[in-house]
């Protein structure tokens, strides 16, 4: 009994994690229509930068405040500077942001070099805490209840308020958004550098039990978009949903069949396909 | 490209081994056998429109059956080349009847994701693929064949006529009917579909077809270096590929050969100075997208008005 | 026997009913028109019977031949031919190039891969011929998105017809056009062969007064009438919903 709770608690806390990973690709896309496969990068410069300004201050805390803020402005100049500059289809778009994938992977590694590291946990969140019979990280825990905030907060932001709304508007039809006065373009630099944030808080997030090194801007894209294909492509709901249910098939499948890792990824990916091919709540 | 361009190109090709160093025979080789990579990946996105980015997964297949099959079961050159591209075709039925499920950036999204897959399953299956390690010991092919390929040279005509066969093959099928109708659908899917095309399965075949070319180029890459490592069904290796079609020029019989020499000597001669040719290749992706999304055969077009 | 039966033919996006137990016949070689504000439904009609939207409830048949269920080339194979109201053709191929892959649909050389194209002489003779009957030989080799707007719309009824139709939906095929590129429209579907049964979408009330022998309307998903032209003419309801709706 206990174990299945620690493996369910586990499969949740992966499951928020790919969740916050998943909500800005499908966000991104949703109202621009750009994959974009510099998610990754953005990854992984949270952790790098994370990492980094931590050790120069002292603080944890600036070093993810810092980690967040350079990166969301890096997605806000390749939005506005690169990215506008390139035909509004699909695969050219996509193409440029692989570009900006491999650079800033490459430039990773002559930065920081190509042994793994991983995050240190703040003081606070080391640990475990006890229910009954159930001892649990409490650093895990706390990936969860960042999981739960972040989707309450992107939920209300996109149903209550008016920046929500114009979203959805956007989302719905871009031509008709303008028409009514909403600005597309500065919406579409917000939502990308949104994006971008997102990605960058679950490097910082992530690092400290998924760790940062060579590779893992590919492997954190790879969970994004199993996920989204799950789930669906430009649905908030899906990312949760699509996040949980591939970090609770992951973290079983690990548990229980150790050796078939890959398959825990791919079966529910060949499955969604072979039954619904936009995602559980992607559009048709 | 008109007939005595072709004439010239198989003229300097057949005297490489005779002008060039064995190193630069040996890179040559290795130019070749990314043409053909580019090649199998230019029938699908280039002339039938699908943005398949996971093409490295049917080369690397075929890399690690060939070095499977000749390491433990048998050296003879039909069997274990025989084994590669049934790898590469069975891969690419059953991942196109996964991702052709799907369109557009769905499309993308699935096949970098089931290339990925697989490069979990070589890096993670230590006992089987060696893991990052990798497969190392295969011979250049030699018992099942009359003459053996073990000298650079006689390996390197060796893929100059596969390079040729594949594309005399390639370009009967782009003219054909079947070809013209993969054309069509990249235009325009609906219309073709209602006048009458079976637009999935002609969609299902160029991929099938594409992927088991790449996995011939695969099994020559493997034979090449020796050895096979997870680095064959890579993200990076898929990249090389893309960026050669797109490059020397998407939905042309000859712009992958071309892109396939640019990014292969530009590798050659960056990666003498500097460790950063990922930068340099990402920074490619990036010009290529902005400034020259025809590429160079649409560069070349321009200049020389050829049709 | 009729051409096209499409019976109690009901679909709805989401909470929005497009289609409402939609019930009407054409017979072989009818011109039949099918008039309606936007949004009645009329386009969605067309999608259905192609088989690009499978509906919710109904019965189509082709022929007499329950064609329901069957994938949209599956019908085009049977006969059923289609232009859109969006343009749909190729825009970087020619417009020879365009007819040719027309003409290759419904002929049996479309699974070849093995030889050229050039193989085929006889799919050159019927494109060419095709462009030469409805004057678009001497742009035979433009590329498809350098050609007018009204020269598009004409390759898109040539494209259609290419394909060996016998039942044929035209999508407001005049939209968009000159009053003379109209004119040249409509007398180039008064001339299709009389063998094709056709049913039109059309908006402008003169043109399809004028192709038309039966007419039916819609609104807002169901068959509000059915008849002549006269019929229609003289109908109250029909006055009413185009004297109510700006019309294009």
């Amino acid at each position: 009994m206990t174990f299945w709770t620690i493996q369910v608690l586990n499969g949740v806390s992966f499951g928020m994690l790919l969740f916050l990973l998943a909500a800005g690709l499908s966000l991104i896309f949703g109202l621009m229509r750009i994959l974009n496969l510099a998610h990754g990068s953005f990854y992984i410069l949270g952790a790098y930068i994370g990492l980094s300004v931590g050790r120069v201050t002292g603080s944890l805390v600036v070093g993810a405040v810092a980690a967040i803020a350079l990166v969301t402005l890096l997605g806000v100049l390749m939005e506005r500077f690169v990215l506008r500059r390139v035909p509004a289809e699909e695969l050219p778009q996509a193409l440029l942001t692989f570009g900006v994938l491999l650079v800033v992977g490459d430039l990773s590694l002559w930065i920081w070099g190509g042994t793994p590291q991983t995050l240190p946990k703040p003081e606070l969140l080391t640990g475990s805490m006890r229910a009954g019979d159930i001892v649990f990280p409490t650093y895990r825990l706390f990936v969860i209840a960042v999981g739960v905030v972040v989707g309450l907060a992107l939920w209300a932001f996109q149903e209550a308020t008016k920046a929500g709304a114009m979203i959805r508007a956007a989302i719905d039809d871009a031509e008709i958004a303008r028409a009514t006065g909403v600005n597309v373009s500065w919406l579409s630099t917000a939502v990308f550098g949104l994006g971008a944030a997102l990605a960058a808080l679950g490097g910082i997030i992530g690092g400290p039990f998924v760790g940062v090194y060579p590779g893992a801007d590919f492997e954190i894209l790879l969970l994004a978009f199993v996920v989204v294909i799950v789930g669906g492509l430009g649905s908030l709901k899906g990312a949760l949903v699509g996040g949980l249910l591939v970090g609770l098939l992951d973290t079983f499948g690990k548990a229980l069949f150790p050796g078939l890792a890959m398959f825990t990824i791919f079966a529910p990916m060949a499955l969604i396909l072979a039954i619904r091919p936009t995602g559980l709540f992607g559009a048709r | 490209m008109n007939r005595a361009a072709v004439a010239v190109a198989a003229a300097l090709l057949a005297a490489v081994p005779l002008a060039l160093s064995s190193y630069h025979v040996g890179l040559v080789t290795k130019m070749l056998i990314f043409a053909i990579f580019a090649m199998s990946l230019n029938l699908v996105l280039g002339y039938a429109g699908l943005p398949s980015l996971g093409h490295a997964a049917y080369f690397g297949v075929a890399a690690y059956a060939v070095a499977l099959v000749t390491l433990r079961v048998s050296d003879n050159f039909w069997i274990g080349f025989g084994a590669g591209l049934a790898a590469a075709a069975l891969t690419s039925a059953l991942f196109g009847l996964l991702a052709l499920r799907a369109q557009g950036s769905y499309l993308l999204m699935i096949t970098l994701a089931l290339a990925q897959v697989l490069w979990g399953i070589a890096f993670g299956w230590r006992s089987l693929t060696g893991g990052d390690d990798g497969l190392p010991g295969i011979m250049r092919p030699g018992p099942g064949l009359p003459w053996s390929l073990g000298t650079g040279t006689a390996f390197y005509y060796f893929v100059l006529v596969v390079f040729a066969l594949a594309t005399g093959a390639l370009s009967i099928v782009v003219r054909s009917p079947f070809g013209r109708a993969l054309v069509g659908i990249r235009e325009s899917a609906r219309r073709m579909e209602v006048l009458g095309y079976d637009v999935w399965l002609h969609t299902y075949v160029a991929f099938v077809l594409a992927g088991t070319l790449a996995g011939v180029a695969g099994a020559l890459f493997v034979y090449y270096n020796g050895f096979v490592s997870p680095a064959y069904v890579s993200i990076v290796f898929s990249a090389m590929a893309l960026i050669m079609v797109i490059l020397g020029g998407a939905g042309t019989l000859f712009g992958p050969a071309l892109g396939s020499a640019a990014i292969v000597f530009l590798e050659n001669g960056i990666s003498a100075y500097t460790e950063r040719w990922l930068l340099v290749l990402g920074l490619i992706y990036v010009a290529v997208t902005l400034f020259a999304p025809t590429g160079l055969v649409g560069v070349l077009r321009r200049v020389r008005r050829w049709a | 026997m009729t051409a096209l039966t499409v019976e109690a033919l009901t679909h709805s996006f989401g909470g929005l009913q497009a289609l409402n137990a939609v019930t009407l016949s054409a017979g072989v070689g009818e011109r039949l028109v099918v008039l309606g504000p936007n949004g009645a439904g009329k386009t969605t009609l067309f999608n259905v019977v192609t088989g690009l939207i499978r509906a919710d409830a109904g019965r189509i048949r082709l022929f007499e031949r329950d064609v329901t269920t069957l994938a949209p080339h599956r019908r085009a194979r049977l006969g059923l031919g289609r232009t859109f109201q969006i343009t749909t053709l190729f825009p970087r191929l020619t417009v020879l190039d365009s007819v040719l892959l027309a003409v290759q649909g419904a002929d049996g050389a479309r699974f070849a891969f093995h030889r050229p194209l050039r193989a085929y002489p006889r799919l050159f003779e019927a494109a060419e011929r095709l462009l030469d009957e409805w004057g678009l030989l001497d742009r035979a080799h433009v590329m498809t998105r350098q050609l007018s707007y009204g020269e598009q719309r004409q390759l898109e009824l040539v494209l259609a017809l290419a394909a060996r139709p016998r039942v044929l939906l035209l999508d407001e095929p005049t939209a968009g056009l000159s009053p003379g590129e109209t004119a040249n429209v409509t007398a180039m579907i008064g001339r299709f062969p009389r063998d094709v049964t056709i049913l039109l979408i059309e908006h402008d009330m003169d043109v399809a007064l004028a192709l038309a022998e039966r007419v039916v309307v819609l609104f807002q998903g169901r068959v509000l009438a059915a008849g002549t032209r006269d019929d229609i003419r003289r109908d109250v309801r029909v006055a009413e919903i185009y004297l109510g709706v700006d019309e294009a």
